[in-house]
């Protein structure tokens, strides 16, 4: 099953950076449809016994579509997932924080093996399709979500309103009920403080900017995830179009100050990339935040070429590998915050010399 | 400056709030802005989209019978009130789109601005909608038709849409 392999890997689709578009800088691109069942009430207010109705009715719309991209995913629900389990794939961007809160067995995932299209089934909308790949992608993720979008729709009567456009329990999901989004590595703009000044004015365009894990979590490693904040009264088109070309000029931004910290800082960068290698490479206890941080400066050591022979992949790889519940799958028990710096030391060192080291 | 409330108290708080692109400013005492129930933070709770949405939907000027949860009255298909969806910044079903239609306005308008749905209509249930947006597209056409004086082409719309009309009865 798709899943076990999932959850036993450090692995999933939207790290492939290798031959994609902006892929140092942009880190992934996703799309999410929220939809709902017309007359069935929205998943806070599900019981067991109406939460079983709504999922059957989904269970039948997938168990019926000749659609080649649906039938092929897995649907499991939280009574089969357990919460370690549950937390991994919250780690790897699959479902949300506040989904896997719930082991409740009308609540669940569908998913593909390689982890890029994942639709979440009761969280705050009856269907959160997503798909998730990596670099800059977003009008391919429509693609996709659209598609499994209309696989559903052959079966299943959606709640919609000709004015108000696809009705989700939320209102700011709202019309489209799409939110696109794309993962961001802004070191350089970071270090020199315009992030923060571009941020604060990103919400006049329409759109909102969050931190590694959505809604309420800080911009940890130079992270930041760009997504639109309206979602009615302009087509999807319109805003994927939007969102990419924000973030094309948010890229050339970096790029343009990454070239000049090159040009004018070489020593300072190097000093900077170099210290962060060197404590990855030889702590014994570090936090997540720490290592996050380091990882971004060594990220940027290896897009500037300062730190050879080091792949994105598993610098991306790495971002989720170091998490609290990958660290405890990986060892097999829970951990306490101290026996998990320990572990995160180790994961990072093995996979920063097996990949080697400094040039320079 | 005094409270614009109750005009005796120094005006502490000051809102500033578009509506239809129009700026509104409101300067009141703190216990004037409080039963306003205006969004007053409290650093102690944790701040969540949904408190925001909360405040969002119960700070709508001119409402005051949406402050209390006896008088406000219920979804006839999920039994939400608007007091419950003020709290937990959620609706209960599609239906309370219609049934709170007057107080969510507001809300709606602020997220998104006065604006309608223009992007993907379903498969199943979308039909009639494709067609209104079909006559709506006809008739822009028209108009540009006629004041372009080509009046042959004008007149072929206008059969189109009335096919249209014919057919959405």
């Amino acid at each position: 099953m798709s899943i076990t392999k999932l959850l036993n890997t450090n692995h999933v689709r939207w790290m492939d950076a290798e031959g994609v578009l902006e892929s140092d800088i942009v880190i992934s691109s996703r799309v999410r449809l929220a939809r709902n069942l017309d007359k069935v009430p929205f998943p806070h207010l599900l019981n067991n016994e109406s939460g079983q109705e709504s999922l059957k009715a989904i269970k039948e719309a997938w168990e019926k579509s000749n659609y080649e991209g649906l039938k092929q995913l897995d649907l499991l629900t939280f009574d089969q997932i357990g919460d370690l389990d549950r937390q991994i794939l919250v780690e790897k961007h699959l479902i949300s924080p506040n989904h896997a809160g719930s082991s409740d067995g009308f609540r669940g995932l569908m998913v593909n093996c390689s982890g890029s299209m994942a639709i979440m089934i009761n969280e705050e909308d009856h269907l959160r399709i997503q798909c998730l790949l990596p670099g800059l992608q977003l009008e391919e993720c429509f693609k996709e979500v659209i598609k499994l979008d209309d696989a559903f729709e052959e079966t299943l009567d959606f709640a919609f309103d000709d004015r108000r456009g696809y009705l989700t329990s939320c209102p700011t999901n709202v019309g489209t009920g799409m939110r696109a989004s794309m993962m961001l590595h802004l070191p350089a703009l970071s270090i020199s403080g315009q992030a923060a000044y571009i941020f604060q004015n990103i919400s006049q365009l329409g759109m909102t900017v969050r931190g590694l894990y959505g809604e309420g979590t800080e911009a940890q490693g130079n992270f930041f995830q760009l997504s639109n904040q309206v979602t009615l009264g302009q087509t999807e088109e319109d805003i994927n179009s939007n969102l990419i070309a924000i973030t094309e000029q948010i890229v050339e931004q970096e790029r343009l100050l990454r070239t000049k910290l090159i040009s004018e800082m070489k020593y300072q960068l190097e000093d900077r990339v170099g210290r962060a290698y060197g404590i990855l490479t030889n702590a014994r206890l570090i936090t997540s935040k720490e290592a996050l941080a380091l990882l971004s400066d060594v990220r940027l050591g290896a897009d500037a070429g300062i730190i050879k022979n080091i792949k994105i992949e598993g610098l991306n790889e790495l971002v989720v590998a170091i998490r609290p519940a990958h660290l405890q799958k990986k060892v097999g028990r829970e951990m306490d915050a101290t026996q998990r710096d320990v572990e995160r030391a180790a994961v990072i060192k093995e996979k920063l010399l097996a990949s080697q080291g400094i040039n320079g | 400056m005094f409270c614009q409330e109750c005009k005796e108290r120094p005006a502490t708080v000051h809102l500033t709030q578009m509506f239809n692109g129009n700026k509104i400013e409101t300067h009141l005492c703190e216990q004037c802005a409080a039963q306003k129930g205006a969004v007053m933070f409290d650093v102690d709770n944790k701040f969540s989209i949904s408190n925001l949405l909360g405040s969002f939907f119960g700070n709508n000027y001119n409402m005051p019978e949406l402050m209390s949860n006896s008088q406000s009255s219920k979804c006839p298909d999920c039994g939400m009130n608007f007091y419950d969806i003020r709290q937990t910044g959620k609706l209960g079903c599609a239906r309370c789109y219609t049934s709170f239609e007057r107080e969510l306005q507001p809300s709606l308008r602020r997220i998104h601005g006065n604006r309608q749905h223009i992007g993907k209509i379903p498969l199943r249930g979308g039909e009639k909608v494709l067609l209104k947006r079909q006559i709506e597209k006809l008739k822009f056409d028209l108009q540009q038709s006629v004041a372009n004086e080509e009046y042959e082409k004008a007149a072929q719309i206008r059969d189109q849409i009335k096919e249209i009309e014919k057919k959405d009865v």
